[in-house]
Parts: C-alpha cells; structure tokens; sequence
C-alpha cells in the first residue's frame, strides 16, 4: 500500500514536471520578450539588458527554468538592493505586470471559481445522476424520452451559449435572477448563493447532460445483468436492487468522470467567467492573456496541472472505496 | 469496448440511417451545413455581400444597432447586420461554417490518424514501446491542454497562420483517447487467427496494420471519428469566443457569439444566428456518431 502511494506521488510530481517544462519551453522560447514588454518607452538597450538581468531573462532557458523550480523551494528574489523583489517560497513566478507574486494571484482569485464549481458539481453530479436512474427504471416512457432529449440539447450546447439564453432570458427579460455580481461568502452567504444561481444552473445543465446520458446507459446495462436477477430472485425489495447493488456500479464511471471534469475546470472556468462576468481564475488568465504576463501565464497553466493531477488521484483513491475490487491490499 | 462487430461499415451507416430518425436528422443537418461550407462564396454571391465590407447604412445611425426589426433582417441581409459595423450576419454566419468545418475536421483527421498509428503500434508491437505509449497517453491526458491552448494563443506571433496552429494544436492534444480504444481493440485482433496467420508468414508489422488490422478497425474509428468532430468545432469556437482563435477579420462562430455578448440585450439576433448554427452541427454530428455506435457496437444502449 505505501509502495503504491509512493509511487503513484512521484508519477504525480513527474507528470506536473513534465506539464512545467512544456510549458516554460515553449512560452520562452516563442519570440516575445517579457523584459520588452516591461522595459518602457523609450526603450533603450542598456534599460533592455537591465530589465532583462532584474527578471532573470538574461540566463539560458534551460538555467531559467531550473532556477523556476529551485525557487518553488527555497524563493527567489529579483535584482538586489533597495529595488530587489523578494518572492518568498513556494514561489510560482513574479507577475512583473501586476507586481505580485503568481501564486497570490492565484490564490485571490480561487474562491470564485471554487464556489462556481462547487455549486455546479453538486447541482449537476445530483440530478444527472438521479434524473439518468429513474429514467432507465421508467425506460421507454414519456420522462426517459423527455430526459434523452434534454441531455443531446445539453451535450450539443455549448456552456457559453446555454450561459447567454440564460441571462437574455432569465436575467434581462423575466429579471428573475441576478446578471454579474459577485459576492464573497464571508461577506454574505445568502447573496453569494443568490448571485451564482444563474452560472450554477447553467453549468449544471451543460455537463449534466452527460451525466444522464452515462448514468442511463449504465444503469440499463447492469440492471439486465445477472446478480440483478439473483437478488430479485431471492427476494431483495426493488429499493435495495436498485439502491444498493445497481447503484454501485453505475457510480464508479460517474466517478471517473466528475474527476475528469473537476481536473478540466480551470479550463472550463475562463468561459464561463467571460459569460457571467465574474473575478475568478479564467478571468486572471484571460487578462494574462492580453497582457501577455508569462508568469501569470506559466502559473496559471502548472495550477490547471495540479488540478488535474489531484482529481485524477481522488478518483483512483475514491475507486478503493466504492469497488471492493479495486480495493489494495 | 466489446469485439469488433461482423458486419460492414457501409451496411451499418445504411441500416442507421433507414431505422434511426434522429441519426438520419443529425446526417441532414451536418449535410447542409457542410454544403452550405462548401458552397460559401456562391451563396454570398447570390445575396450579393460579402463578411468583410463595413455599412453604416443598415445601421441606425444614433444607436449603432442594425436598422430595422431583428437584427435588421430582410430581403437584402438574410440574417440581418452586425451591430456597430453593418457587415452582413449571413455572409459572416456562412463563412463561419467553412471555418469551422475546415479546423474541426483537419484537426480530426490529425487526433485520429495519430492516435491509430500510436494506439495500433502500442497493441501489436507490446514491450516498451507498449509501455512507453501507455505511460506518455496517461500524461497527455493529465496535461491542463484548454488552458495550455489559451496561453499559447497568447504567446504565438500573428503572423503564424491560425488556422493551421488551431489544427495541430487541436488535433496534437486529442490522440490519447483514440490511442487507448484502438490499442484495446488491437490486443484483441492480435490474438485472431488470421492476424496470427499474416505473422507467422513473415508479413511485417505495417503489412498487418493495412491488411489485416486497419479494416478491421473502421468501424470503431468511424463512430470515435465523428463524435470528436464536435469537440473539436466547439473548441475551435471556444478559443475564437475567447479571443485567442481565429483572428479577425475571419469570421468564426464563436467569435460572432462572444461580440454578442455585450449587445445580448438589445440584439439578440446577433447571438442567434451564428449561437443556431453551431448548435446544430454539434448536434448533427452528435446525433449522427451515437447512432452509428449503436449499430457498430451491440453493447451500447444510448437510445434504444
């Protein structure tokens, strides 16, 4: 078992190695100078050479990026003296736009997209999972058919647009819900809950689309398997068939795939923070993006990695707990 | 993923298209749409305007919205005009299907093509290389690729074409997946008889891939094929809605829909045309791969 952790921990560290290298190679080595960018105007080479000494630009890329990853460890500072920078450990990056440390950035903006996702998952996890059971209990009637019609509408529609019907429709012209205000829940839980009704419903019907597509196909699956009818057979109750020995099994894909969607939502996050016009972490990498802030940018994109390396592992974890035989010895 | 199915690619896509009403619906559609792709220019030439070409005359001159009701549609703009600009809507909404279907299927061919040469390669071959496939598929599909796309959206020169970075970035990042169903249909096939026939007459390992492996793998590649073309077309319209795809004056789907954005209130016609259009080739290609895996593949129950 430990030999297992240990094992499957560096695998982790490997991968998100991996996605920083990638990443540093090919946001340094295409052809735009931060150093350029933060130099001035007017530019001149001497100013150039500075900027580029300060930001610690003037090393060779392959230096530069293990001086990155020294810095995870030990911090770093930039330039000396009265005008020297510290980044202190774990430091992910200097945004030398914004005159932050990456990872406060990062770290200011996460509770936001976790409360959007949170939300979300919890509303689309539950009713996908129970509107794709009851509809292939009742395969074949009116709520199965009206339920397969939703979920091609939600699988085909993309977050953004379903996002736009929403607000145009429940924000603009019924004035039901409320449009892009954000409030943080220390502040108040009930306006913060209220203000993200809108996102939250909308996600939840785009992804929980494939929840009640997956949920249905296997809940039919293995309701015509055999130890089904063994247990109906010796007379379990339907709610237990049902409850206790489908259940199980439709849950381990559902699983799979609520990790593979919680790892992407970083991603998934820069659109439908656009939509909504809320201060989450898409946000920041969109105003990376047109900053052209490679820190920012660096951070941002090994952050996504974590995320995805961290899902991927509950869910090998969470496996354990619902399969006995996945369960290690 | 069961045992390839006895049974033709061809026969099955007829024996869908004759019982299934929706996949012959979603067929429809991506016909149309790829039509109205093909034939763009013709189209425009016919409602006599072009995407590019600003005109301040259909628009209302104090507010900068479209002249007239929705959007300003009529005889002489179809879909009406862009606010702001007074391009015409349908010249844009119809050379935005030739950009979508351009990067949505170059970027399927690239996934595709790669992820069978790979998945194949890893299920015959099996050693190392096996395990050196296995194990870089498993880190490709941990790597953060929409947000790694978005910065590199970013970082990339404009003079690079577009077009052909959303292609291979698109198509690069979608191997794994395919690569892992074909290696598993391969460890199957391998095991087959006449698979074990072709080896041991001393036919090469790319002699039994193109003989005796890859017709046996169309059917399963068809169905992956066409149920990652949306993916890829809604990507596509992803990165251009979040400025970081197609550059202007380009028309994109989803470029027309993130300019909707701020006059959603006022003109809503401005989303509906090109936020219409790809829904339904999603939807199309959608509606067309889960019936073709339900011919293709007697264990799965999507609809029936």
């Amino acid at each position: 078992m430990t030999k297992h952790v240990a094992a499957r921990l560096g695998g982790m560290v490997l991968v998100l190695l991996i996605v920083a290298f990638c990443t540093y190679v090919v946001f340094y080595l295409v052809p735009s100078d931060p150093a350029l960018l933060a130099c001035g105007k007017p530019c001149t080479p001497e100013n150039l050479a500075l900027a580029r000494e300060f930001m610690g630009f003037d090393e060779p890329w392959w230096q530069q990026f293990f001086t990155f990853l020294g810095g995870i460890f030990t911090g770093r500072t930039f330039g000396t003296g009265a005008t020297a920078i510290h980044c202190s450990a774990p430091c992910f990056g200097y945004s030398f736009r914004q005159n932050t440390d990456v990872l406060e950035l990062i770290a200011g903006r996460l509770p936001v997209t976790f409360s959007l996702a949170i939300g979300a998952a919890v509303l689309w996890v539950g009713v996908g999972v129970a509107v794709g059971v009851y509809a292939a209990l009742r395969k074949d009637s009116w709520f199965d058919r009206a339920a397969l019609a939703g979920s091609v509408i939600g699988v085909s529609a993309p977050v953004y647009l379903v996002g736009l019907l929403g607000i145009l429709v429940l924000g603009f012209q019924l004035n039901v819900v409320p449009v892009g205000n954000y409030t943080p829940f220390a502040e108040d839980p009930v306006r913060w809950a209220w203000g993200l009704v809108l996102p939250w419903c909308v996600l939840a019907f785009a992804h929980g689309a494939h929840y009640v597509k997956l949920t249905r196909s296997q809940m039919l699956e293995t309701m015509s398997e055999d130890f089904i009818r063994t247990a109906r057979a010796k007379g379990v109750p339907e709610r237990t068939v049902v409850g206790k020995h489908a259940l199980r099994n439709v849950l381990l894909p559902v699983v799979t795939l609520t990790g593979i969607e919680f790892g992407s939502l970083l991603g998934g996050a820069v659109i439908t923070e656009r939509v909504f016009s809320l201060p989450g972490l898409g946000g920041l990498l969109i105003e990376a993006v047109h900053s052209r802030d490679l820190p920012t940018l660096l951070g941002c994109t090994l952050f996504a990695g974590f995320l995805v390396v961290v899902a991927n592992a509950v869910v090998d974890l969470s496996y354990g707990l619902l399969d006995p035989r996945a369960r290690l010895t | 993923m069961s045992t390839p199915v006895a049974r033709s690619v061809p026969a099955a896509i007829r024996s869908v298209l004759a019982r299934d009403r929706w996949a012959l619906a979603g067929t429809v559609t991506v016909v149309v749409i790829g039509l109205v792709a093909i034939f763009a220019n013709v189209l425009t030439a016919i409602e006599g305007h072009d995407p590019y070409t600003y005109d301040a005359t259909a628009l209302d001159p104090n507010t900068g919205l479209p002249a007239g009701s929705f959007g300003g549609v009529s005889a002489e703009h179809w879909f009406g005009v862009e606010p702001l600009t007074g391009r015409d809507l349908f010249a844009i909404v119809v050379h935005g299907a030739r950009t979508s279907f351009l990067i949505g299927l170059l970027a399927t061919l690239v996934s595709i093509g790669l992820g069978v040469l790979v998945g194949a390669a890893a299920g015959y071959l099996g050693g190392w290389i096996d395990r050196v496939i296995t194990w870089s598929a498993d880190v490709f599909l941990g790597f953060p690729y929409l947000v790694f796309m978005i910065a590199l959206g970013a970082v990339v020169p404009a003079e690079f074409p577009r077009a052909l970075l959303l292609i291979v970035v698109i198509g690069f990042f979608g191997w794994p997946s395919t690569a892992r169903i074909v290696r598993a249909q391969v460890l199957t096939l391998k095991e087959r008889n006449f698979v074990k026939a072709a080896r041991v007459l001393g036919a090469s390992p790319w002699q039994v891939f193109r003989t005796e492996l890859l017709p046996n793998l169309w059917g399963p590649v068809l169905v992956m094929a066409t149920l990652s073309v949306p993916g890829k077309i809604g990507l596509e319209a992803a990165l251009s809605f979040l400025g970081v795809g197609v550059l202007p004056p380009t028309p994109s789907w989803g470029r027309s829909i993130s300019a909707a954005i701020d006059w959603v209130s006022v003109d809503p016609a401005y989303l509906f045309f090109p936020g219409l259009a790809l829904f339904a080739v999603t939807w199309g290609f959608n509606a067309l791969g889960d019936g073709l895996r339900d011919a293709l593949d007697p264990r799965s129950v999507t609809r029936r």
